[in-house]
Parts: structure tokens; sequence; C-alpha cells
């Protein structure tokens, strides 16, 4: 079995200790919540922090609240929000990406607020460090080089969290608390293009929740790409919400890519075309058109990397037509491999 | 029939199912220390020097051993021991282990690896075929058939060029098969201990703890009689734990040394470094085909990538060209194989052993020349169907055959004269076929003793043991073994104990490999318990003046037939038998009969029956992105008779399972870094969630029919079903995708990407094809020329020197039933 290094363990039972104790030395402390991330990428060596904070014991970090707006404790697992009827009938778009990561065990461990800071991914880094040591290591982690673009300046690792894009594509904001105090960030700003500094989080800050806002006039959806249907993470991901008038036509748009970039990737341009349009298959091929250019996938996931691309056009213009209300089940199962 | 033929609950089920099934990481002795490998980080390099004092003074480390300490080699075959348990001067793949660690625990002896100084000095990376082709020098080992070709061979049976030539039709095929791995949920364990006598006794995940055996005996300098191997049960095999392995005999010296318990249990990547897995293979198929769809000849060569060691690579590349006859009749036949080394870690035998990759280019072929001759691919492969009770052309021997059945049968419930080439866009249907072993007819170690050996137990109390070496590896052996016996004295299978897989008290039985277990124990078995009965009936007979001919064996009574009132329980038939005999215990064994091919290689193919199975796979292809789903599978599996319909069944799904993942997403795939950069060979992603295989919600919905017509080989007339089935699946679904989408995807796995380029290509007025353009130059070795039967042939090649008589190994006379003469080298 693998073994995890030698670290101090502590356990708060408030947010106030958590974040107090985060403070004493935050660069080489880190949080853990389900653990599904951090404690297989210990075990690789990847991420080596000297002290972990555990969150499963404060209370105040868990539970979904519905008034107007949807408020989402950090620590709530995923299968809780899978499972919450307020979710699904609110943003559908959200429930479908929840129920589409890992596994049915991992989404009884892994959190919400655990999926929005998951590391990047890469196949050169997410190995055992023997395996990592076999290639001279990488950027990320204890080398110098980026193998998937040795001339790269910096890490191209990926976005690989499902939620955040869709959470994105909501207008969520999460709520982050440090010793120093408590700032609201939209989850829009959360993240660099930097498969190293993903997180604008500073290291000292907690994420205690996520808030989305009213969703009364929005519909969302979310389509995601991997090989099977079950356990594997995404490779590609449209995450969509628009909001139409009565008849049909789009008044505000977010189109958010998964997965082809180290943050998720917002297309402005595809939410331009199709800001005043109804959705009619040019506006929906002219929109697909535009979120492909943005999409820019790397040689260090699953699939070929042309091909991944391709599927971006296709993701989108599967969302859009099913929130235009064409029957895509077939299409869904046939990706999905589940009802969503 | 009492057991055999009912679906049963299967005798381990209730242990695996309540979690008390003790696999070997479960083993938990008292003052057990615990193993872990030090591996190489370079595919290719010379090991220097190793200093190991900083690991050895290391808290809580406890023995540090290197490559001196294993001096003598090992490995499966006897043409191939060029295995150290740990690596004596070079390093041949990442992940090859140079040094081992012993301390209080696991993560101690993780720790104290880092400790250990090695220098290297890097060698050349071969890292594919065609580099190995092209590198004669440095050689990765100093045996093999020439440079870094391992084994290289080319046999022909009648005059196959002139078939070809004077064929209607000739049809030059190439393609592709990617290596992949068994990837069973159980990661490979051991724990080796002293026992209290002070003999070495290996607890180990293996399917063949009689191989295992013989390597320890071997390296450690043993006599085996003073080793005891018990294969615990395996959490999946598939053939990945069918050699004897480096980090078993680490445990053992390190057991004998600290006199303590010594513990092994891999992580998922170190099981990617052991491999064993299918062996990519490129191949070359040239068919010579007349109008109405018969062959007159058919030419094959196939390249094997076999990675750093020798393991079953040379009976692999004999079987890449072994079963080709024995589906269809084939009148001239010509097969080259050739297999490299490479700085990859080992290929061998996995499910379906070196079969699968040559049954995938056949079976696409024998679709591209149904469409070609306008030929129904179902009715056509009806009309080429090999006879029963017949020699092939390279004298393979076929006995009772349910391939036409099988084909039939998937046809009618697919629907498939309605669906095939009829089907909108986009969807579509496949055929394909295939046959395997039912095990093995010659052994790896040449001796005449028998395959299997079965001894049982019969005790006053009115129990049954049954004693014999198979391995329980999840395919449900021990069942077999039960029900044999059950059968046979009419009892229950609860009735009977199994005790396997324990070198010590059960006979030899080689192995859980080769599709060989029921045919072969189950022979013995029946052998062993129709002995138990014909003692039993003497004991009956004369204590309740029965004639012995009228006595019946059934629910767990001994009566007269003429009068079933009459007669005695079960027990009671033992009182009875123990009295007159004294103890009662009986054995059984089976050797396979000799095979009639007597030429060099033909040793390779040969078994007591074949299985056959036809396979339709429907498919939906996506034209725009080339997402391929499975919706529904029709498989037909001549099984002869199945013993227990529950196990069969759940080998069939498996085997589809399994195929589905080679078809679509398995691969073995390595990376290299820029040359400039690095010299770094990797496997590209050796972890269960990268290393992509399907997942429940993957699979689609199978439809199995068992084709049952006893065979007189098999026990109770059964044939194997443990690995024909599988090797369908792949070409039914390449033939399948072209049926759907028109386009030929000549390569294995048959992923989204690949079916769309061709389909671009297609487009863009290219052959609408992906896959291998071309086969590499091979320098083959001289042709042995066979004569097939019908030309008068008897099984010799005319320009092979008289092959030397070969005697024995053992010189014990076995008179079966009576001694079980061991075969420890
Ligand atoms: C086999 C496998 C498959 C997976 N598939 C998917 C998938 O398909 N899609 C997907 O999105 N994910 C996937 N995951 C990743 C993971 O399971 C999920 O992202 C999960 O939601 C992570 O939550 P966690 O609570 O377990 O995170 P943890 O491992 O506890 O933490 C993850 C990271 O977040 C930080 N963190 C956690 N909580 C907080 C907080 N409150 N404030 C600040 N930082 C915090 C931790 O320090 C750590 O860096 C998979 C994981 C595995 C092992
Ligand atoms: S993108 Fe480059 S630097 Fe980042 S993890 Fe991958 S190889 Fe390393």
């Amino acid at each position: 079995m693998m073994r995890l290094p030698a670290f101090t363990y502590r356990a708060p039972r408030t947010v106030g200790d958590a974040v107090l104790w985060l403070a004493e030395s935050p660069t080489d402390t880190m949080l853990v919540a389900g653990g599904t991330d951090l404690l297989p990428n210990m075990k690789r060596r990847q991420q080596t922090p000297k002290t972990v904070i555990g969150l499963k014991g404060i209370a105040e970090l868990t539970g979904i609240r519905a008034s107007g707006h949807l408020s989402i404790g950090a620590g709530t697992t995923l299968t809780a929000l899978v499972n919450s009827a307020d979710v699904r009938s609110r943003c559908l778009g959200l429930w479908q990406s929840a129920a589409q990561i890992a596994t049915p065990h991992l989404r009884n461990m892994g959190t919400l607020g655990g999926n929005l800071c998951l590391d990047t991914r890469c196949t050169y880094y997410d190995q055992t460090e023997e395996w990592r040591e076999a290639i001279g290591y990488c950027m990320k982690k204890d080398g110098t080089t980026c193998w998937v673009a040795t001339s790269s300046k910096r890490c191209l690792a990926v976005s690989s969290t499902d939620t955040a894009p869709m959470l994105l594509a909501l207008g969520a904001t999460v709520t982050l608390v440090s010793a120093k105090g408590t700032r609201e960030v939209a989850v829009a700003d959360l993240y660099n293009n930097d498969g190293m500094q993903y997180l604008t989080r500073r290291a000292d800050e907690l994420l205690t929740s996520i808030d989305i806002p009213d969703q009364t006039g929005w519909a969302s959806t979310y389509w995601k790409l991997r090989r099977r249907g079950s356990f594997d993470f995404p490779v590609g991901a449209a995450a969509i919400a628009l909001k139409r008038d009565a008849g049909g036509r789009v008044e505000l748009a977010r189109v958010v890519l998964g997965a082809v970039a180290s943050q998720p990737m917002p297309s402005p341009k595809a939410e331009a075309i199709l800001v005043g349009q109804v959705l009619s298959d040019d506006v929906i091929a002219a929109a697909a058109e535009a979120a492909y250019d943005v999409a820019k996938p790397m040689d260090n996931t699953d699939f070929e990397l042309v091909w991944r691309k391709k599927m971006v056009r296709t993701l989108v213009t599967n969302a859009l037509r099913e929130l235009r209300g064409d029957d895509m089940r077939a299409v869904r199962m046939s990706l999905a491999k589940q009802v969503l | 029939m009492g057991v055999i033929g009912r679906p049963r609950r299967r005798t381990d089920g209730r242990a695996k199912v309540t979690g008390q099934t003790k696999f070997a990481d479960d083993i938990m002795l008292p003052r057990t220390v615990h193993c872990r490998l030090l591996r190489s980080p370079h595919p290719h390099a010379k090991i220097i020097s190793i200093d190991t004092s900083r690991a050895a003074a290391h808290p809580g480390v406890l023995l540090v051993l290197t490559g001196k300490e294993f001096p003598i080699p090992y490995g499966v075959l006897p043409v191939s021991h060029d295995e150290h348990a740990l690596c004596n001067d070079k390093v041949r793949h990442v992940g090859d282990p140079v040094a081992a660690v012993i301390a209080r625990t696991e993560t101690i002896a993780g720790d104290a690896i880092k400790l250990i100084d090695v220098v290297y000095e890097p060698l050349k990376t071969i890292a594919t075929p065609e580099e190995s082709l092209a590198t004669a020098e440095p050689r990765i080992h100093e045996y093999g058939d020439d440079g870094n070709i391992h084994k290289a061979v080319a046999m022909q049976f009648g005059d196959v060029d002139a078939a070809i030539a004077g064929a209607d039709h000739v049809f030059d095929d190439i393609f592709f098969f990617e290596g992949n791995t068994h990837l069973p949920l159980e990661q490979h364990a051991t724990v080796a201990l002293k026992d209290p006598e002070g003999k070495l006794l290996v607890y180990s995940s293996t399917q063949t703890p009689h191989y295992l055996h013989r390597a320890l005996a071997k390296t450690l300098s043993i006599p085996a009689a003073h080793i005891r191997v018990i294969a615990t049960p395996n959490g999946g095999g598939f053939g990945g734990k069918s050699d004897p392995f480096n980090h078993e005999i680490v445990v053992a010296k390190a057991a004998l040394m600290l006199d303590r318990p010594v513990k092994i249990a891999l992580n998922r990547e170190e099981v990617f470094y052991c491999h064993r897995g299918r062996h990519p293979v490129q191949m070359r198929f040239r068919a010579g085909v007349n109008n109405d769809g018969t062959f007159t000849g058919l030419d094959l060569q196939t390249l094997l990538d076999g990675g750093a060691y020798g393991s079953y690579g040379v009976a692999s590349t004999f079987y890449t060209g072994a079963l080709q006859t024995v589906t269809y009749e084939i009148p001239t036949y010509r097969f080259r194989g050739c297999r490299v080394f490479t700085n990859k870690p080992a290929c061998g035998p996995k499910r379906g052993h070196g079969t699968p990759q040559a049954r995938f280019g056949q079976e696409v072929q024998i679709d591209k020349i149904a469409e070609k001759l306008n030929l129904d691919p179902a009715d056509m492969r009806l009309k080429i169907v090999a006879p029963p009770n017949s020699l092939t052309a390279n004298f393979m021997k076929i006995g009772t055959i349910g391939l036409a059945e099988c084909v039939r049968k998937v046809v009618e419930r697919s629907d498939w004269k309605n669906k095939h080439r009829k089907l909108p866009y986009g969807h579509g249907v496949g055929i394909a076929c295939s046959s395997y072993l039912s095990g093995a007819g010659l052994p790896i170690n040449w001796n005449d003793l028998p395959h299997s050996g079965v001894q049982l137990k019969l005790d006053r109390s009115g129990g049954v043991t049954a004693f014999c070496g198979a391995t329980e590896i999840g395919q449900g052996s021990d069942d077999v073994l039960v029900a044999c016996v059950a059968e046979v004295l009419g009892l229950e299978t609860y009735d009977i104990r199994a005790v396997t897989g324990d070198t010590d008290l059960t006979p030899v039985d080689l192995g859980s490999y080769s599709s060989r277990v029921t045919l072969m124990m189950g022979n013995a078995a029946i052998q062993a318990a129709e002995r138990a009965r014909e003692l039993l009936a003497e004991g009956v007979s004369a204590k309740l003046n029965i004639p012995k001919d009228r006595l019946v064996f059934a629910d767990k009574r001994v009566f007269d037939s003429q009068d079933p009132n009459n007669g005695c329980t079960f027990q009671e038939a033992i009182v009875f038998a123990e009295a007159k005999f004294g103890t009662l215990g009986t054995t059984g064994s089976y050797t396979p009969p000799r095979p009639p091919a007597k030429y060099k290689g033909g040793g390779v193919g040969p078994t007591p029956t074949y299985s056959y199975t036809a396979a339709i796979v429907e498919v939906e292809v996506d034209p725009e992105t080339g997402w391929l789903t499975v919706p529904k599978v029709w498989i037909g599996h001549d099984i002869g008779r199945a013993l227990n319909p529950t196990l069969v069944r759940g080998q069939v799904e498996g085997s589809v399972y399994m195929g589905l993942g080679e078809a679509l997403m398995e691969e073995s795939a390595f990376r290299r870094l820029p040359a400039r950069l690095s010299n770094a060979l990797v496997h590209k992603f050796p972890s269960i969630l990268e290393y992509k295989s399907p997942t429940s919600l993957d699979m689609p919905e199978i439809f199995t029919d068992l084709i049952e017509h006893p065979d007189p080989a098999g026990p109770f007339g059964a044939k194997e079903v443990g690995q024909g089935p599988l090797l369908p699946i792949m070409p039914a679904i390449c033939n399948a995708v072209y049926d759907a989408v028109s386009v030929r995807v000549d390569e294995i796995p048959c992923t989204p990407e690949k079916i769309l380029k061709a389909l671009q290509d297609k487009a863009a007025g290219k052959p609408a094809r992906h896959g291998p353009k071309s086969f590499p130059d091979i320098k083959w070795p001289e042709t042995l020329h066979v004569t097939p039967p019908w030309e008068g042939g008897d099984g010799r090649a005319s320009n092979e020197p008289e092959r030397k008589k070969r005697t024995a190994e053992a010189g014990i006379e076995v008179k079966a039933g009576i001694t079980i003469a061991r075969d420890n080298a």
C-alpha cells in the first residue's frame, strides 16, 4: 500500500480555530476536507505539507441553506449536494456536474469546497514520486522543465473540477475567511490560468461557503467529456446558464468551459453571440465555434488533444440544444452513460 | 445428474461475499516485518555500484538485500531463465527491482529504500520493436536468436505461395493490436516465513504455485520438498500472476535470513511493472480466397514487442500463429513470428495468451473478404467452418466443434439478417468467431507426468475432502472440483471440502492458466471419485448383499437400483468400506493425449479439445465525433457441457467485459521524453484511474447462449470458458464500426479519435481506414516445411534434423491412482 509521509494533524472544531492555526504557518500547512484529492497527492509526494488541518469536525462548514439564493457550506459532501432537492430544482447544471464527479464512494467523502480547490492535473504530475524521478520531475513539483511544452514558462496542468465552471456560470461567489478577516470573491475571480498558482485564495484563507444568486428566470446545464461513465475526471466540459425572455430570446448568457486550461475558461464571445438571439441552429453553431476558439487543451490528459478541442464544439452545441428544449436524452446517455 | 448442469451458488461464494476469504494481503502473522523494493528509474542501464550503508543504518531496518544475494536466474519457461530476483549487473526497464529493504513497518522500509545509493551508467534505450530490429547492440539480453531478437520462427504447411497465387483473390492486410494489462483488483502480495520446523513457507497470490515452488527451489538452492507454497485465493489473475515473481523470491530469502515472517504487498504501479500482459503485435495477413469464400492458403507474419524479459514469450510467439486453422478450413498455411526485447515491463500471458491479436486480424480480414466477395460474413464463416474430428494443416487435432451452431444462434437472436448492412448510418453490427484451448496439450517443463492430480480422503464421519494443486483465482475452480466429486458420489457440493493450491498437502496441478483446470482437474477428480465409488460399492455390496453393478449413488445414499429402499446412507457406505479395506483414500490424475504435431513449435496449440465462440456486437457511432458506444452483445459459446451454468455465464460476461476494455480503451502506452533532454521511457499511466478499463456503467446488455454438446475429452463433456469468449469481441467491434460508418479501424484499441480520423480521411478522398501502413522487414530463419496431413504428412518437418528423443526428467514410474510422482526439478 502507498503510505502517507509524516505530518502533524490538527482537528479544529470551529472556523475560528482553523484560521488561527492556519495563520501560524500558512505556507507549509494544508487543509483537508474529504481528502479524496489531498491524500492521494500526499501519498505520491506531490503535496507534502508539514501540518494538515482537518475540517471534518467543523459543523458550521456543512449544510445547504435555501432562501432566495442558495448558500452551501464548503464542507458539504458531494453526495449531500446530489441528494438536495433544492440544488436539483434550482440549478440543474450544478446537480449534473456534481452527480458526474468521480464515483459514489468518492462523492460520499469529497466536499464542494475541496472540489473548488482541487489541485490541477497533468499526466506527468499525477504520478508516484518514483515515476516522477524517472522523468527527472517537472516544473510543478521538484523539477524545472514542463514536459508538456518544454519551452513553456508556466505549468499547463489542467483545471479538473467539475463544479467550478458550473458555479462560475451560475454567477456564484465564495466566502474566504482568514485570521485577518473575511472576503467575498466571485468564483470567476477565484482562479488564475496557471497550473501552479491556480487559486487566488491566499494560503491563510479558509473557504467557508459558496453562494449562488437567485436563479429565477435562468436555466443551466452541464456537459462533461470523459472516457467512461464513472470514475474519470473531466477532460472537457461545457457549463452554460441562460436567462431568456418569454419568447425564448437570450437576455443573459454565461458560457464556461472546463478542463481545457488551468482554470475554468469563460467564453465572452460565445456569450455575446447568444445575447439578444433565440437559439437557432445558426446561433448555436456560431456560439460553439466561439467557444471552440477559447479551448487550449494540451497533451496531458486522457484523449488526444486535437480531438478534445473538437469535442468542445460538440459539448457546447449539445448544451445549447438541450437548453432550447431539444430531446437530448439519447445523446446524453451515449456520452454520460447515466440519466442526468 | 444431481449436481452437474444445475446453476448453483459457488462453493466459495459465501466466504467471498461475507469478507471471510483470506487474500495474501489479509495474512497478518505475529512478528511480521515488511519489505519494499527499490526500483530502477532508468529504462536501460548498467549498475556500477550500490551503497546500502545509509539504508542499513536507518532505525527500524532489519535487512537490505541486493542482486549479490540472488546469483541464480529463473524464469517460467526452461528456455528463458533470464530474470534475477534483484537485478545483478544491469536494469532493463523502469521499475526493475535493484534492492530490497526489510523493516519493522512498511513506512520505514519505504523511507529506507530512498537511502540506497545506486550509481548507474545509462545505456541506449530501446523503446519499440522497430528500434530493436535496427539495434543489434547494446543487447538487452545476452541470449536470444540475434541482437535484440528474442525468438524468430518460421514454418510452412503445404505450398502456400502457389495456393495463394492460384486463388481468385488475394487479400493483403496489416493490423496492429496494442498491448494491455490484466488489471486484477487484487495487487500481488506475498508472505514468507519459516514454519515451526524451520522450513520455508510461502503464501502468495499466485496462479501457479507449482512454478513458484520450482523457482524458489532453484534460486534459493533448497530441496523443493523443504519448501511449501500456498496459493491464496487470487483476487483476479487473468495471467498476470502466472510467472514466479521477483518479490516472491526476495521475501522468501529474507524470511530465511531473518527467521521472521516477511511480507510484501505491491502497489498498483508495481503491478504494472510485473505486467506479463498482452503483447503489442503487428501482423500481416496474406490470404488466397476463391469466389465462394473458401481459403486456398494463408500466410501470416507477426511481430511481438516482448518487453524486457522472456516470461512465456516463446510460447506467446507461437500462439500468435497456432490457432488460425482450428476455426476455418485453411488448406495451406505459413506462419512466421518474431518476438523482440524492448526496455519495457515484460509481456506475457493475458487471457487468450498470444491468440487474441492474430484472431483480431483474421476476423477483420474475413469481414473485408466477405464484403469484397459480396457474401454475408456470417454465411461465409458457416461455409468455411473447420470439420469435426479432423487434423488441420498444422496438425492441430480438432474434436467436437460447435462453431456453426454458435454462429447460427447469435445470428438468429440478434436479428442479424435484418440488421447487417441495413441499419441507418451510424448504427452497425459486426460478427466474429474464435477458438481457444481447454488446456495446453504439453507441459512447460517437459516430462511424462500428469498435468493434474486429485486425491480424495473419505472419512468415517461421512466427510469427503478433495485435494488438488489447482488455484482458485476467482474463476470457480474449487467449485468445479467439488462438483465433479459430488456428482460421481451422489452428494451435494456442500458435503465436500476442497483443499487446493498447497504444495505440501495437494498433488500437483500445473496451475490456473491456459484454461486447463476444469478439463484436467475435472478429469482427475472424476477418476479419483470413481475409484472411491468402486471401493464404497464393494463395501456396500458385501455388507448388504446387493450385486455391485446394481448399486446407485444418489441423494447421499447408496442403494439397489431395483429396490431403492434397500440401501444405506453415504456415511454407512464409508463405514462398510473402511471396515473392509482400512483407511480410505484414492487418487486420480490426468495427462493429455500426445498431440500429432511433431515439428518444432508444434507443442504450442494442441489441446484435448477446443472451445468455440461466436459473437455479434451492435455499435452506435457518432459520425461527427467518432464517439462509439456498444449497447448490445450476443454471444454463443460452445462449452461442451456447463458444469455450473452460473459460473459459465459469469466467465462469458467477464470475457465480454474484458474484451470491450481491450477493444475500446485499454492500452499499455509508454511515454518517451524528448530524446535530447532525457533518456526516460515510462509507462504513461501506471494507475487504475488513468489506465482506462470499463466501469459497470459502460457495460452493454449481454445475451449469452451456451451450446452444449458434451465433448468426450472433457469432464462430463465440459470445455473451457475462461478465455475463448473474450477473443471475438475486439474484431466484432471493429467490424460493427465498419457496418455503421464504412471506415476500417485496423487497430486495437478502436477509439473515437481513430474513427474520426478515418472518417475525415474518407471525406478527403483518402483510404477510409485507420491502422498501420506497413509491416517491418524481418530477417526470418529458414522455414520449416511440414507436409499437411492430406498430402501424406506425418507431423514432422522434412528439413528439421531428427529431434533429440527426450526422456522424462524424473525417472519415476507413474501408475495413475496408486503413486503420485512429483515432477519437481
Ligand atoms: C479516482 C478519483 C476520481 C475523481 N474524479 C473527479 C471528477 O470526476 N471530478 C472532479 O471534479 N473531481 C474528481 N475527483 C477529485 C475529488 O474527489 C473531488 O474534487 C472532491 O470534491 C474533492 O473534495 P475533498 O473534500 O475530498 O478535497 P480534499 O482532498 O480534502 O481537498 C482538496 C484541496 O482543497 C483544499 N481544501 C479543501 N477544503 C478547503 C476549504 N474549505 N478551504 C480551502 N481549501 C480547501 C485542500 O487543501 C486541498 O488542496 C476525483 C478523485 C479521485 C481520487
Ligand atoms: S503542465 Fe508541465 S509543469 Fe505542469 S504538471 Fe504538467 S509537466 Fe509539470
